[in-house]
């Protein structure tokens, strides 16, 4: 390894991609074929603002055709200290681009000794999906879910995306993912303006809970192993986990409303 | 056609430091001393923005002192050298030696080699899982490492400071004795320096995976004041 300094004219400037590309070209990919075989895909996850931020919750499930390949995936992280990134699609290139998500934002703050705005990160991330299009077109698509507390605004913001790298921003919701869908009318039919903390983590479970009632290729809560959904918080104060105590507690809960209704249907929305 | 005049390596050598030295010393002074929770970093500097020390990595802080220009060139190679490896390895991967080495490589090379010295003097911190562990490399304008204990002086007037933090230096202390004691070793006995005369940062284990932060604002006066 050698110092990477540059001269004025080709310095990277704040770019840990574009540092990484002129330090370390990576091999080409193989062109205009599909790869043989199942590769590994994580699925539903969904986030929601609340009265102080914004939930961000993801499945543990990832499959490989139809059998599964992994009970304990975790595909929600935190991007840098005030927002965080989950992910769908194809497991491995998702894993990566989040790995070059975080050091790109920390890399960054270091250099510039600032932090980038919350909309300046999910271009950056709108940037990362759109370079990935080459090996979305060989059916490794990536669609991340970002969402953070916009410090200058005060609030907690949503972005999508789609596999060209489009970013979309979401007024209060959104989930995507194989159970996707599920997830995102569950949500919708138990979301109001200003939902407190405990209400936003309680229909976040609900909602991963019904996608993996419907979709084969999300994962519901595991008692017997003690494996839950990965929840989040962002707000003010930061990225947090929620513990697994809660989400257990969380989940006998939802799963009381079902049985109060028969256990078969969902129960009473509010 | 006129010949170059012959010049005695020796001569070249010395006056090469002599010039790197001068411009270094210009500069103001930067300290720093390990304490009960990690390393302390102070230096004197009247500028809220341009900064003389930062964070390179997860343990590891870099500080300068001398030219801007020059040492903050080194600041961003250190972090750009540390986010490659920690991202093309893994983070507990990166160390501080290995910049330190990297950094002696380079000013050395630049010494020996180029019309001008870099004129600057770098500290690479890095905050150990116990006090033995902790590092204090401090690499000097013509490449030279010292692997230093305790504390290290950096910059102008460095040999007169670093006695007084001789004297001054209590293993164990507590993050404010040893500001201070950094602040008065900073100012010498004529002088006295504030908070804005100030720049802080420390690597402590309290602050999570970024070891790294800066003390400003209201902590550094209430640290100050004891």
């Amino acid at each position: 390894m050698s110092l990477h300094l540059f001269g004025a004219v080709d310095d990277p400037g704040p770019s840990f991609a574009e540092l990484w590309r002129r330090v370390r070209p990576g091999t080409p990919l193989p062109a205009g074929e599909s790869l043989p075989g199942d590769v590994r895909h994580a699925t539903t996850i969904l986030a929601l603002r609340y009265a102080e931020g914004v939930v961000m919750a993801g499945d543990r499930r990832a499959t490989e055709g139809v059998s599964i390949a992994h009970r304990s995936l975790e595909k929600v992280f935190p991007a840098d200290r005030h927002s965080a990134v989950a992910i769908a699609g194809a497991a491995g290139p998702a894993l990566e681009m989040v790995r070059l998500f975080q050091t790109q934002l920390e890399h960054y703050e270091k250099v510039e000794g600032a932090l980038l705005s919350l909309e300046g990160k999910a271009n950056q991330l709108s940037q990362m999906v759109r370079s990935h299009l080459p090996m979305a077109m060989q059916g490794l698509a990536v669609v991340p879910l970002f969402a953070g507390w916009d410090l200058r605004r005060q609030l907690g913001r949503i972005f999508t995306y789609d596999v060209t790298g489009g970013r979309y921003e979401e007024a209060d919701f959104h989930a995507t993912g194989s159970g996707g869908r599920d997830a995102k009318t569950t949500i919708k039919l138990g979301y109001r303006e200003g939902l407190a903390r405990g209400e936003a983590v309680e229909l976040a479970v609900r909602a991963l809970y019904e996608a993996a009632d419907e979709d084969a290729a999300t994962g519901g809560p595991d008692p017997l192993r003690g494996i839950y959904p990965i929840v989040a918080t962002v707000g003010a104060d930061g990225f947090t986990r929620v513990p697994e105590e809660e989400l257990a507690e969380r989940f006998r809960a939802v799963l009381a409303r079902r049985e109060r209704a028969g256990g078969t249907t969902g129960g009473d929305l509010t | 056609m006129t010949m170059p005049y012959y010049v005695a390596p020796e001569q070249v050598m010395k006056d090469r430091a002599e010039y790197a030295q001068k411009g270094i010393a210009r500069g103001r002074a930067l300290v720093a001393a390990i304490f009960d929770q990690g390393i302390l970093i102070v230096a004197e500097n009247a500028s809220r923005t341009l900064h003389k020390i930062s964070e390179i990595y997860d343990r590891v802080a870099f500080a300068g002192v001398g030219k801007y220009n020059e040492f903050d060139q080194l600041r961003v190679a250190g972090i750009r050298h540390a986010d490659t490896r920690g991202y093309a390895y893994s983070r507990e991967d990166v160390d501080a030696r290995s910049l330190a080495n990297l950094y002696a490589q380079y000013l050395g090379q630049v010494f020996t080699h180029e019309m001008k010295p870099l004129e600057v003097e770098i500290l690479v911190a890095e905050l150990g899982a116990t006090e033995n562990d902790h590092r204090l490399y401090h690499i000097a304008y013509d490449g030279t490492v010292v692997d230093e204990e305790r504390h290290s002086v950096l910059g102008g007037e460095a040999d007169v400071i670093a006695g007084r933090l001789l004297q001054a230096y209590r293993p164990g202390w507590s993050l404010g004795e040893a500001l201070r004691a950094c602040v008065s070793c900073l100012a010498g006995p004529e002088r006295q320096l504030g908070p804005s005369d100030l720049e802080v940062g420390l690597l402590s284990s309290g602050n999570g995976r970024r070891a790294f932060r800066r003390v400003a604002g209201e902590e550094l006066s209430g640290l100050l004041a004891g």
